[in-house]
């Protein structure tokens, strides 16, 4: 076990071991920042007359809201990952999970390119193991692949 | 005679066991292993009848949007109606608060320099209602009162392990100066490893979460020393819920005893984790549970 003071965490060295994670979109202030809009856009899912308003006509709903033709797009094709990219947190997408009535897991699982039994499946037998998945940086220097969370 | 803190819980708070606990799924074959591992704290709980739970838990996304991001937020309503998540509330009792005792700890929390957000409405998530179901089971009321205490796990950074220990260090302070005879509760929620999101999710840790779970019984403080990027790296993105936990470790004081522990995996895209503390610094506490056996047998 790593154990720092965290006295000493160096802001630059922080956001930058954030970006080290393979297959992960930590959300910093700059995703925060470039999600605004469509994390408030998805909180606003959980009104039931927004719900219906969005469910006849969604990008009617979705013009409403000062949205990036890119947020707009990724949110359509509900490609998670790509949302994740465009500043998206899970916990405000899953507004729209429940609003198409899919279970959280099943919406997790397309962003790990199994299908929902194969990702079931691999929890049942104790989930993702973290070994090769720590660190793009140690992948990179260990002349393994990189994994495409690197960007 | 003060308010005294007497036991600390720690517990995932996996918004499925709400749907498997409302709609009577909590002893099938998945669900079954899960709920079976808080039965002893049930009855425990029954025993022990606390006053009030100090409930540190992360909101979701429910209570509070991007507009407000509160660090520490403290609950002092007089009572917290059960969240619409997207689903409709879940159908549980409403979340009886204690003002007296929460606006004591505001203010002793304020002198202590930790400068809470205070929070006199809110709707309250799964994060909060999920630990009652697992450790009260489906009362018509809740037992107790609950002083609600959200931490931001959500967006970066989260407040530092440290920092949340030292919370835990002046929660404990605070709750001992209230003057009125008391029987109070802390427990730590969300966890243990998990990662909701992106190629990376589903990842789960073993061998770590339960590294964390030893790391909390005993005199050690290690735990509040664990950089931020190592939970991430080894639990998973959300598994960063884990910091709140060392809050109530942190209201244990120095030497905690254990009088039960649970791990299961999976529960959906979770692992499970559950622990049952007592301070262990001459509070002249039962350390062995068997006070629980003899009042359920009692009654």
């Amino acid at each position: 076990m790593i154990t720092e003071d965290p006295k000493h965490q160096d802001i630059h060295e922080y956001l930058a071991e954030m970006e080290d994670i393979p297959g992960t979109r930590v959300f910093t202030a700059k995703r925060a920042r470039q999600g605004y809009h469509m994390n408030q856009f998805a909180m606003s899912l959980m009104k039931a007359d927004n719900r219906a308003r969005f469910k006849a006509d969604e990008r009617a709903y979705m013009d409403e809201w000062p949205l990036t033709q890119a947020q707009k797009d990724a949110l359509l094709a509900r490609d998670y990952n790509r949302c994740l990219d465009l500043g998206g947190n899970v916990y405000f997408l899953s507004k729209l999970f429940s609003t198409d009535g899919i279970p959280f897991a099943e919406a997790v699982s397309t962003m790990t390119g199994m299908s929902f039994p194969e990702y079931r499946e691999m929890m049942m037998n104790g989930g993702r193991s973290p070994e090769g998945v720590r660190s793009i940086r140690a992948n990179a220097a260990s002349g393994g692949e990189t994994n495409e969370g690197s960007r | 005679m003060m308010a005294r803190i007497t036991a600390g819980v720690a517990s995932s708070h996996v918004p499925l066991l709400g749907v498997a606990s409302d709609f009577n799924k909590d002893r099938d074959e998945y669900f079954g292993p899960i709920f079976a591992g808080y039965d002893w704290t049930r009855a425990w709980e029954q025993a022990e009848k606390p006053d009030v739970i100090v409930l540190v838990y992360n909101d979701h996304a429910s209570a509070f949007d991007m507009k407000i991001i509160p660090t520490f937020a403290i609950g002092c309503g007089e009572r917290y109606k059960s969240a619409d998540e997207g689903w409709g509330p879940r159908a549980v009792p409403d979340v009886e608060g204690h003002p007296d005792l929460a606006w004591h700890m505001a203010q002793s929390l304020i002198l202590d320099e930790f400068d809470m957000t205070i929070i006199n409405e809110m709707d309250v998530d799964h994060g909060l209602t999920v630990p009652l179901s697992m450790m009260f089971g489906k009362p018509d009321a809740w037992p107790c009162k609950v002083v609600p205490l959200a931490v931001n796990v959500v967006t970066y950074p989260p407040p530092s392990g440290n920092r949340c220990w030292a919370l835990g260090e002046a929660i404990r302070k605070a709750v001992e100066s209230f003057p009125e005879d008391l029987n109070v509760q802390v427990w730590g929620t969300g966890g243990m490893s998990h990662q909701l999101q992106g190629p990376r999710a589903g990842l789960i840790n073993r061998e770590w979460d339960n590294m964390f779970l030893d790391g909390l019984i005993g005199d050690s403080d290690h735990l509040r020393r664990i950089p931020h990027i190592e939970y991430l790296r080894e639990t998973g993105s959300e598994g960063i819920e884990m910091v709140m936990w060392l809050i109530m470790r942190g209201a244990m004081g120095k030497k905690t005893r254990a009088l039960h522990r649970h791990y299961h995996v999976p529960c959906s895209n979770t692992a499970i984790g559950h622990l049952v503390l007592r301070p262990d610094n001459g509070e002249g506490l039962d350390m062995s549970g068997s006070d629980t056996v003899r009042a359920i047998a009692a009654e």
